[in-house]
């Protein structure tokens, strides 16, 4: 006779698994010995399923089981519902040898179809505005630059105006070598308004407001706000997707002059700490070392940056599903792949304009 | 006005003509067909209610319903336009012609009330503000909301203010057509009731169409003309409610399980007699 007594639940057994998954199985062994239950104060599913798998689903004979014991081994006699994948993966069940590589290939595909697809519809969205002026959405386009531009100034300010203090005193200290003091005002006006600015403020403006956009997009889809809008035939992309890109796009190039102002003002301070040159003859220097074709390139990046970095966001944030693991894991897409876009196109940029204004 | 006109037997006169009518529907999702073989009418005039077991594709049906979803196969048309194969202005004119009620209410919780309500009017661009205000204000009031409730937010209303609100902005261009998904579902039993009463009031006023998803037996007793049943992938039927009730489905019989005396003639008149008393005038 085996007698067991005590607490057979998930929680009592933790301690004694290791033991018990020995002595079960060796006591089943014995085909005609009885089994005594009677003893046990209480059996949960885990414990009942225990015994099941000792007994490898045939129970030995059984003496004072309980009632509620019974039922739980009924339950097991009957046998769980299989388990079955979540999900049926088409592609997957078709190509089995379809790899990873390869499905990061399509997976970039068909993102870049869906964001050319998107930027088409703004484009006919666009047309559409130009045609009925009345429906352009004013208030959404400023309540934006406001957001993007505006409440960005401060952040960008100070990390601008660090970044030109540790690029000038890093400069400063190798010209100082040579000799070449007067050479950090050509230094820092060549490369804050050509690259740093509009680097630096599109990277701060994507983790700041492309997150956001994706955020707001896929709450409205959590909260069914899309249907809403869609069932009232109010369009997604022309009245949420235009007005953010647009709108980045105007704020952004201002955001970069105002980012790169600052970096020259903290490159100046720094300059004049380190190398003693007069703020005023700073200021003056600029003009002869800042080519204006390097603003306009410049500005022209600030602008695409802009609007890329919208449009990216309004993407995966449309893209989301109604569910907070799709929302998170979208606002991190957004972030991620718009500021890598940003500097993937600012080093195109650099190699297709690099024979002008340098 | 009685309320005699909307639950007299359909068959007693001439059916009207269809509203809604969909086609050998099928729908598609993530690999799994949800509906097959589908074809429903929903006649001017009535309210037809959509029942069905929690995952047979109620949601998905009224999603299609409204173009939100687009059918693998078959064809749906809403105001005897095609739903997406229609020019645009088309599709426009049937948008203004229906409101949606969502089961969540789906508010902009950017907007304020007032804005969430007037929006479909701003949309129209050719109504000035004075006259936006005055209409969103009468409609405020229809469905039972004090104009103070006008400023608040969103987030600052309870869940039976938000179906208000959200049945306020559905009515707001007087649709012929009324969409609600689950209007009382997550209401305390006395909002419910209440809820009940001003849409069945509504319906006297505005002569509405309503299609209608539910689960909660009393909401389709207080309101539904004809009941489609939702099993199998496909409507097993679609009549007056007495009849489907009595329906040897194991779906049907559950789902009316001790209200089958409710569902007939006396019981229900008595019972929308006392909801609409209860409710008084909207
Ligand atoms: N977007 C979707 N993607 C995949 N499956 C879905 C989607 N929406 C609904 N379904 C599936 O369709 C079925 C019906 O869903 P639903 O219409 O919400 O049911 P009901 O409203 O009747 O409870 C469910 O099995 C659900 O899993
Ligand atoms: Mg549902």
């Amino acid at each position: 006779m085996a007698r067991l007594r005590g607490d057979w639940t998930v929680l009592g057994l933790l301690r004694h698994a290791g033991a018990l998954a020995a002595d079960l199985p060796a006591l089943r062994a014995d085909a005609t010995l009885q089994w005594d239950l009677s003893a046990v104060s209480r059996l949960d599913t885990a414990g009942a399923l225990l015994l099941w798998r000792a007994w490898s689903g045939q129970p030995p004979p059984l003496a004072g089981t309980r009632p509620e014991h019974r039922a739980l081994f009924d339950l097991l006699a009957a046998g769980p519902a299989p388990r079955r994948a979540r999900r049926v993966d088409a592609t997957a069940s078709e190509k089995p040898a379809v790899n990873a590589l390869q499905a990061s290939f399509v997976g970039l595909a068909t993102h870049l179809l869906a964001v050319t697809a998107l930027a088409g519809q703004l484009l006919l969205d666009a047309l559409t505005l130009m045609r009925h002026p009345g429906a352009i959405p004013w208030r959404e386009l400023s309540a934006n630059v406001y957001r993007t531009g505006t409440q960005a100034l401060g952040i960008t300010a100070l990390v601008g105006f660090l970044v030109g203090i540790t690029l000038s005193y890093l400069t400063a200290r190798q010209l100082q070598n040579y000799g070449a003091d007067i050479f950090v005002i050509n230094i820092l006006g060549l490369s804050i308004p050509r690259e740093l600015g509009p680097l630096l403020a599109a990277i701060i403006v994507a983790g700041r407001s492309g997150s956001s956009m994706t955020a707001q997009l896929g709450v409205m889809r959590v909260t069914q706000e899309l249907d809403a809008l869609s069932v009232l035939g109010i369009s997604h992309t022309l009245r949420l997707v235009l007005p953010k890109v647009l709108a980045l796009a105007v704020a952004l190039p201002l955001v970069v002059v105002w980012t790169s102002a600052v970096m020259l003002g903290g490159g100046m301070l720094a300059a004049q700490a380190e190398l003693g040159i007069d703020p005023l003859r700073f200021v003056q220097g600029l003009p002869a070392a800042v080519p204006i074709a390097n603003l306009l390139l410049g500005w022209t990046k600030a602008v695409l940056f802009g609007g890329l970095i919208a449009l990216l966001a309004c993407h995966f944030g449309l893209r989301i599903e109604p569910n907070t693991e799709s929302l998170g894991a979208g606002v991190t897409q957004s972030v991620v792949v718009s500021i890598t876009a940003v500097i993937v196109v600012d080093a195109i940029f650099a190699v297709a304009f690099s024979n002008v204004g340098l | 006005m009685d309320g005699g006109a909307a639950e007299r037997p359909a068959s007693a006169v001439a059916a009207p003509p269809a509203l809604i009518e969909v086609r050998g529907l099928l729908t598609v999702m993530a690999g799994t067909v949800i509906h097959r073989d589908l074809d429903l009418d929903v006649r001017e005039g009535e309210m037809l209610a959509l029942i069905g077991g929690s995952g047979s594709g109620k949601t998905t049906l009224l999603r299609m319903l409204l173009g939100l979803e687009v059918p693998a196969a078959g064809t749906i048309k809403v105001f005897g336009h095609p739903l997406g194969r229609c020019a645009r202005i088309d599709l426009e004119c049937v948008r203004h012609r229906w409101g949606v009620l969502f089961q969540q209410g789906a508010l902009f919780t950017a907007l304020t009330v007032f804005d969430n309500v007037a929006l479909p009017l701003r949309e129209l661009k050719s109504l000035d503000p004075g006259m936006i205000e005055t209409l969103v204000m009468m409609k405020l009031t229809q469905v039972g909301l004090r104009p103070e409730d006008g400023a608040k937010m969103p987030s600052e209303l309870s869940g039976g203010m938000i179906k208000r609100v959200a049945l306020a902005r559905a009515l707001i261009l007087d649709p012929q057509l009324l969409f609600l998904d689950e209007p009382t579902a997550g209401l305390d039993p006395d909002s419910s009731k209440q809820f009940v009463a001003l849409i069945r009031a509504l319906r006297r006023e505005l002569r509405l169409t309503v299609v209608m998803v539910t689960h909660d037996v009393d909401t389709l007793l207080a309101l539904a003309d004809r009941v489609a049943v939702l099993a199998d992938r496909h409507l097993i039927a679609v009549d007056e409610l007495a009849k489907v009730a009595r329906l040897p489905h194991p779906f049907v019989s559950n789902f009316f399980m001790g209200h089958l005396q409710r569902c007939e003639g006396q019981g229900l008149a008595g019972f929308r007699a006392t909801l609409d008393e209860a409710g008084g005038p909207a």
